[in-house]
């Protein structure tokens, strides 16, 4: 049998259930590995200790029924997890114990998984590279200028650097899809209502979802299928008949109707972008897929619109980091100057800009030229892609306009690392479920992503239309293990 | 349309945010750059459409109003700054 960290989800799982291997021996692998890949500064919390103990505990008494028995994963620092420290990488919640679980990860635990520590992230997801962290900046794995890509870049450099077998992110603009296309992995953002987001720090309510990173499509079907339940303690949670997603994964997609959008050509776009495009068109076309023009008019008022809602959202659901019931206080002379200075040294500069971006756009006098215009807008792109709909199954774009960018390239100008989301931010307005997928490389050597966005809860065509592209692509990749300290 | 500084303070107040003068000038010069993109949208005609609220577009649901979690208290105050282990003390506001 090949090395255990070489293993996918599924096959771990598999080998597990065969009696193959036991769960000590695959959390012993992945935290000896963790442990020796500081360098990439992609765990802000580590459980190792506890991880091994359940592992044991799991060896002693095995559930071998469970969909990821004794399987460990590390998740992102933005799901709360019952007495592990929970920051989303914000000193205002450096101190922070949640005394609850989120629904997401406990469905994980349920299922028989071990969580091996929290990851790094951007500060409460704002982000496009894992700049923002109060923890430090993440190192991709595939070289040590680059970023990772945000904000779910500790899941995706943890992912790609084997440091956990899966793991799972959350998705506000691209926040799965854009760090998974950055790293060569794949990376699922589900339909809004299809994983329940109780227990995850909010950012922007109505665009906010849970979703997988995984390796491989197949894993990304398994996971997603034990992420997704309807949940009472998520008012938006919605009740749909969930599918078997890794039961009923198949490569037959023949038939089906793929669009692709001409607005999706932005200026400026690479020709390893546009080539990598056509070449996903070819694979599809290989698969008996049917490739058909369409148009997304509103693409580009997509961005704007995100960055007045977004951060709208944000503004209020801050408010409530005030000094008082975090863990995370500055002294001040009364209530008032106790709460100004609590959240000026409690949160990072990117974080402070967008909450005052969204205060500004609610405030009184500016709500209806920028909010309510936002909402108006958001009408328009949703209506978009309800209409292209009627003519396709799904859809078919770059994940990104470019590869992963160098360290701090960025982090001095908001809109060109806002710009970076402009594949992704569109998918998140409308509310539907999209996954990016590694297809090919660029001049560099890094990798690129491909895009299925689908109808809203047809997770299953999305996830079948990727698999059988996986199979055409065949994207071999190799990471060197060079942050490895001994 | 510029924000300018006076603006600027007056938004740090609103969100309760303290700023030093050079942080103030920053955000000053980040938010006009980041508003002049978002100005594009003015270039959309947007009178007749319904705002888009929630994604969801479902109504919400009803429960009734039951304690689900009892004897949480310790657990709650666990994360209260000053470390007090019956309330969450806040500086003095009424004389």
């Amino acid at each position: 049998m090949s090395n255990i960290i070489d293993l996918s989800l599924s096959e771990l799982v598999s080998n597990i259930k065969k009696k193959k291997i036991s769960s000590n021996e695959v959390t012993s692998a992945y935290v000896e590995r963790s442990k020796k890949s500081k360098n990439l500064n992609s765990y802000n919390e580590e459980v190792f200790d506890s991880a091994l103990k359940k592992a044991k505990e799991f060896d002693s008494k095995p559930d071998f029924n469970k969909k990821l028995s004794g399987v460990p994963i590390a998740v992102k620092d933005l799901f709360c997890t019952k007495n592990v420290k929970t920051t989303a990488s914000s000193k205002i919640l450096s101190n922070f114990i949640p005394s609850y679980e989120s629904t997401v990860t406990q469905n994980l635990w349920n299922d028989g998984a071990i969580l091996l520590g929290k990851l790094n992230c951007d500060e409460f997801a704002m982000g496009s590279s894992n700049e923002t962290s109060y923890f430090g900046n993440v190192v991709s794995p595939i070289d040590k200028d680059l970023v990772p890509g945000g904000s779910s870049g500790g899941s995706a450099s943890a992912l790609a650097a084997k440091l956990t077998p899966a793991t799972i992110g959350t998705d506000t603009g691209g926040s799965i899809r854009q760090p998974a296309s950055f790293t060569g992995t794949v990376g699922l953002k589900p339909t809004y209502g299809s994983c329940s987001r109780y227990g995850i720090v909010a950012f922007a309510s109505s665009l906010d979802q849970a979703g997988p990173m995984t390796r491989n499509v197949k894993d990304s079907a398994l996971l997603l299928e034990v992420m997704s339940t309807f949940d009472n303690k998520d008012s938006t949670s919605v009740d749909f008949k969930r599918p078997i997603y890794s039961k009923d994964l198949s490569k037959d997609i023949k038939g089906k109707k793929i669009g692709v959008p001409k607005e999706y050509r932005v200026d400026g776009m690479s020709e390893e972008i546009d080539k990598l495009w056509e070449d996903g068109k070819n694979y599809l076309k290989d698969c008996g897929a049917k490739i058909i023009d369409v148009t997304l008019p509103h693409t580009k008022f997509a961005l704007p619109t995100y960055y007045i809602v977004a951060p709208a959202e944000a503004s209020s659901n801050l408010a409530r980091y005030d000094g008082v019931k975090y863990g995370f206080r500055t002294k001040g002379d009364n209530l008032i100057d106790m709460y100004e200075k609590t959240r000026s040294e409690g949160f990072g500069d990117e974080v402070k800009r967008r909450i005052m971006i969204g205060t500004y756009v609610l405030s009184s006098g500016y709500y209806d030229a920028y909010y309510l215009k936002a909402q108006k807008v958001r009408r328009l792109i949703k209506n978009d892609f309800n209409n292209v709909f009627q003519k396709v199954d799904a859809i078919l774009t770059p994940s990104t306009p470019s590869s992963a960018f160098k360290i701090g390239d960025k982090s001095n100008d908001p809109v060109s690392m806002y710009l970076n989301d402009i594949f992704t931010v569109p998918v998140n307005l409308a509310g539907l479920p999209g996954i990016s997928i590694p297809a090919g490389l660029d001049k560099k050597g890094y990798p690129l992503g491909l895009q299925i966005i689908g109808k809203p809860f047809e997770e299953q065509n999305i996830l079948n239309i990727a698999y059988s592209m996986e199979d055409k692509i065949n994207f071999k990749f190799n990471i060197k293990d060079w942050w490895m300290n001994e | 349309m510029t924000i300018d500084l006076k603006t600027v303070k007056h938004i740090s107040k609103l969100s309760r945010i303290s700023l030093d003068e050079e942080k103030a000038k920053k955000l000053e010069t980040d938010l006009n750059s980041i508003f002049k993109w978002i100005e594009q949208l003015n270039e959309l005609k947007t009178e007749n459409i319904e705002p888009l609220n929630s994604i969801a577009e479902t109504k919400l649901r009803l429960r009734k109003d039951e304690i689900k979690s009892k004897n949480i208290r310790e657990e709650i105050l666990k994360n209260s700054p000053d470390g007090n282990k019956d309330f969450f003390v806040v500086p003095k506001v009424v004389e």
